[in-house]
């Protein structure tokens, strides 16, 4: 379980030989280059490393030992929805008409891939109540910047120009607030209610002509369904403003709640989360959005279209003018699409129902666990979605011990820390999220692992302080890292700090 | 449900604990009357059959043509070794590397990204990858904005087109973005008009954030960077070179000639086409530009004992921490692809990228000169690369009929760029290393006898107005 590799890895740089690696290529003619003039061309050859094939194994399989993931151990890393990947995905994704089908060629030449995207559009359309879906956006963030862009276009439309403003919740991710910055709205800010939720009454009076809409996180981040939701429409509404849900925990959801039928007016999916797409060290993702009738118009170009005869098209420059345009080259990241297509038809309906049971029947049982033993502090009395929020407050003031340890002790278990210190709205934060593929034996050890260190952290709490003890490095110097930045390799980089090991 | 692992006595076992019947009672906060009454969705499919249906649809899209197709995503020689490696576990289903303990794998490999970047465009500071070279393409040009104060940025219109149209939606919140022409007819028609970028440059009450030119263009030319990148800088602006990797190693670096920014598309480096993604977004910059690029940054470090290690670092830039005043709303990376791209670089070598970049120099004379024998001569004079505009008259007719006879002729230009009347009988071809002469030979022998291509017409540049 956890990271099998003890050894830190020399660079790329550091492994390399003049001389080594040849034979992938053949060499060109020697006049190739000629007919480029002298001006254009390049002084010196650029320093990459050389290495030969089997070094190179070698250096990625070890560093690849150095990861934690989803395929090592159990990863609740709270509002990322850490599930398995399932490997029939990987498969398809790599089949030859898939993967070297070219985003420019004739949309005759590319059925098959038109064909599956034009039914994801029409199932993440089912998912989440909405009326139309672009699988454009290239991740969450995009779609987000998406859905805002779509409002402003709509408002625009209306000839509607006092709308400046963009309210979100105190407990809203980060992309949120950034992304109402990148439209050009100023965000509002509203504090949550002592229960966790959204503050109906704080949102109604921030409400006004000026607001072009609100962002919800529905579950909220933590992990707790909006009760008052119906409500909170019906005001936005009143106000004139619209109303985006991020739909970052959908997992919660599935089958049980549509946003478009609640009157949400445009959502955006994360495949990688709720579709199981790999998350891939950090990316690639993938980001579609869905909209309700009033942002149909506005959605971004181009969108796959169904012909009369049958046949699949993309829609053809400018023949949507009321559309926002594009958010990036071509028709969205469909080497992602294809896994998340596999994997809802390899659900269903019912499926895809059980996923977000046992989701959150796995994360109100961990939640159990923590809060009957009370070594944590597990707030908001109720019951939680696919996530819940627990905290180290209480035993920070007992022990000294903070989250940031807590986390890192658990590194030891062979476990990967939950997200820590978001949201930002409770101290001590660890947002846990176990998803509907973690078995219960992993569930229990998991729990056990967090109370023995809370008991650890009273017994022997050095121990949790200088924790993780079997990872292959120790805690790091970021500070250090930040006021003199290193973010290359130069050649002298070695001399001044060598490899370890 | 096929991936999960709880048996019906697992999840007894659970709901006795939480004391209720079933797990319906956990959703009791969705109100009654926003509760969803089913999903209308197929049935789940097995396995086996699920697969069956995947390479189905695979097998309706065409593998069998001779493409000379690039136009911004481009075939190259992949060596298996990239995929195998990135079929690992631990790379595909790791997350950010928040904790970076446990995460050694990931951020020395973006460390070694940034490296490889920083040798390729000869600027210092690499950023971690964005979603593609359109919106790298968008980061640059918000970045000029930010760093200079202004709200306007030039681009030209040799720019790829879906980067332009990228552009134009990220400056929807109230940024000014204008083209730049290209010169119409002569020894430089196809290039972007430096004449015109001068007068651009020179309105006083707009002052100028960013100049932004892509090298090879859209259109295949080699463009006047170190012109362009010296009238930017005079006019107080910051210069932004979008570039295509394998072409770095042969032509000269943004660096040379004095780019601020680079921003590109790295699907070249060993990313298949993928029908347009996910790709790769190249963001680079200099040193003095560093609190101003957008996205994750890897740098190298210690730990508390002292032993070298890579972190996440100037992270006060990013929408975690700043919110609405982040530089960015980018969450994510382009991690697995970042490292697709550097398991390429080290596979091919210096050398073997610039044989890589030369071959398809090679390959593309020679797609010249047997076009230009069969009656589509090239439409300008300039200095390219590997991709190049032929002349065939009804270029859509021609360019359909083509893919009858089994050749994907490249783009057809009025399709993406209808508004520049002079390449309207335009196809942008390309060919790589992977390109065959028995390709070459296809394409040049279906063209005779297709709508307006007169046979043997002069080989000879013609120079049409663009």
């Amino acid at each position: 379980m956890g990271v099998t590799g003890e050894r830190l890895q020399p660079t790329l740089f550091e492994r390399s030989r003049p001389g080594r690696g040849a034979g992938k290529v053949p060499h060109p003619p020697a006049d190739a280059l000629s007919r480029i003039p002298g001006d254009q061309l390049r002084d010196l050859p650029p320093a990459l490393p050389e290495l030969n094939e089997p070094e190179l194994v070698r250096h990625y399989v070890n560093l690849s030992q150095l990861n934690f993931a989803v395929d090592t151990g159990f990863y609740p890393l709270g509002s990322c929805t850490m599930k398995f990947n399932p490997k029939l995905n990987e498969w398809a994704a790599r089949l030859p008409g898939f993967a070297q089908a070219h985003p420019l060629a004739p949309d005759e030449a590319v059925q098959g891939t038109l064909q599956l995207l034009w039914e994801l559009q029409e199932i993440l359309a089912e998912i989440s109540g909405m009326t139309a879906v672009s699988l454009q956006p290239a991740a969450g963030a995009q779609g987000e910047l998406t859905g805002i862009l779509m409002i402003r276009a709509y408002h625009a439309s209306r000839g509607d120009s006092e709308r400046v403003e963009v309210l979100v919740p105190d407990s809203a991710h980060g992309t949120n607030p950034a992304t109402a910055s990148m439209a050009g709205y100023r965000t509002v800010s509203i504090p949550s209610a002592p229960d966790g939720g959204v503050d109906v009454d704080a949102f109604s009076a921030a409400l006004g002509p000026h607001t072009a809409a609100v962002m919800i996180t529905n579950p909220s981040t933590l992990g707790l369904f909006e009760r008052r939701i119906g409500e909170l429409l019906d005001a936005v509404h009143a106000a004139g403003a619209l109303a985006y849900m991020d739909g970052a925990n959908l997992n919660a959801i599935l089958g049980r709640f549509k946003a478009g039928e609640a009157g949400f007016d445009v959502m955006h999916i994360n495949t990688h989360k709720t579709f199981s797409t790999p998350h891939g060290g950090g990316g690639p993702g993938a980001g579609p959005v869905g909209v309700g009738e009033r942002l149909a118009p506005f959605l971004p170009a181009p969108r796959v279209v169904r012909e009369s005869d049958g046949s699949f098209r993309l829609e053809r420059t400018g023949e949507r003018p009321t559309s926002i345009g594009r958010l990036r080259s071509f028709v969205g990241n469909t080497g992602v699409l294809v896994r998340a297509y596999a994997y809802l038809r390899a659900h269903g309906a019912e499926g895809l129902r059980e996923v977000t049971d046992d989701a959150v029947l796995a994360a109100n049982y961990l939640k159990h666990r923590l809060t009957e033993d009370g070594a944590y502090d597990v707030p908001f009395d109720r019951h939680c979605m696919h996530e819940f929020v627990a905290s180290a407050a209480g035993l920070k003031r007992r022990t000294g011990v903070r989250t940031l340890d807590v986390a890192k002790r658990l590194i030891d278990h062979g476990f990967h820390p939950p997200t820590i210190y978001f949201p930002l709205t409770v101290e001590e934060a660890m947002l846990i999220e176990p998803t509907e593929t973690e078995s219960l034996e992993t569930l229990d050890a998991f729990a056990a692992a967090l109370i023995a260190i809370a008991a650890e952290a009273a017994s022997d709490p050095d121990v949790i302080h200088e924790a993780p003890h079997t990872a292959p490095v120790k805690r790091l110097d970021e500070a250090t890292a930040a006021r003199q930045p290193n973010l290359r390799w130069r050649g002298m980089t070695g001399r001044q700090m060598p490899c370890p090991d | 449900m096929p991936y999960g692992p709880h048996t019906p006595a697992d999840r007894e076992k659970m709901l006795t604990a939480l004391g209720i019947a079933s797990v319906d009672e956990l959703f009791d906060d969705i109100p009654e009357a926003l509760k969803a009454g089913s999903l209308d969705l197929p049935p789940p499919e097995p396995e086996l059959e699920l697969a069956t249906r995947l390479a189905a649809l695979a097998d309706r899209n065409r593998t069998d043509l001779a493409s000379f197709l690039g136009a911004g995503v481009y075939r190259h020689w992949t060596p298996p070794v990239v995929d195998q490696i990135l079929l690992r576990g631990e790379w595909y289903t790791a997350y950010t590397p928040y904790q970076p303990e446990v995460s050694q794998g990931t951020l020395q490999s973006i460390y070694e990204y940034e490296s490889l970047l920083a040798e390729l465009t000869g600027l210092d500071v690499v950023s971690a990858s964005h979603y593609d070279g359109a919106a790298a393409t968008a980061e640059a040009a918000l970045m000029t904005c930010r760093a200079t104060r202004r709200q306007r940025v030039l681009v030209s219109k040799a720019v790829h087109p879906q980067y332009r149209e990228t552009l134009r939606t990220y400056f929807g919140g109230g940024l000014e973005l204008d083209e730049i022409p290209l010169v119409a007819d002569g020894d430089k028609a196809g290039t972007t008009d430096i004449a015109a970028l001068e007068r651009l440059l020179a309105e006083d009450a707009r002052p100028v954030a960013g100049v932004v030119l892509a090298q090879p263009s859209f259109l295949g030319l080699l463009e006047p960077m170190a012109d362009a990148t010296r009238l930017a800088h005079a006019a107080g602006a910051l210069f932004v070179a979008v570039v295509e990797p394998v072409s770095l190693a042969v032509l000269a670096p943004p660096a040379a000639y004095g780019a601020d920014i680079a921003a590109g598309e790295g699907q070249p480096l060993g990313i298949a086409p993928q029908y347009g993604g996910p790709f790769l977004g190249i963001l680079a910059c200099t040193d003095a530009l560093v609190r101003q690029i957008p996205g994750r940054l890897v740098g190298m470090t210690t730990d508390v004992e002292g032993k070298r290690a890579f972190v996440m670092t100037l992270r006060a830039r990013e929408q975690d921490i700043r919110r609405d005043r982040a530089a960015s709303n980018i969450c994510t990376n382009q991690a697995l692809l970042a490292l697709a791209a550097s398991v390429y670089l080290a596979a091919v070598g210096p050398h073997g990228l610039r044989d890589v970049a030369a071959l398809g120099a090679a390959r593309a004379a020679e797609l010249e000169a047997a076009l230009a024998t069969a009656g589509a001569p090239r439409l300008h004079r300039g200095a390219y690369l590997n991709e190049f505009v032929v002349r065939v008259p009804g270029a859509r007719a021609a360019h359909r009929q083509l893919l009858e006879r089994g050749v994907l002729g490249g783009l057809v230009l009025e399709d993406v760029m209808p508004d520049e009347p002079g390449l309207r009988d335009g196809l942008l071809v390309c060919a790589t290393e992977v390109t065959t002469t028995d390709e070459i030979r296809r394409f040049a022998d279906a063209l005779p006898g297709l709508t307006g291509v007169a046979p043997g017409a002069e080989p000879a540049a013609v120079g049409g107005g663009v």
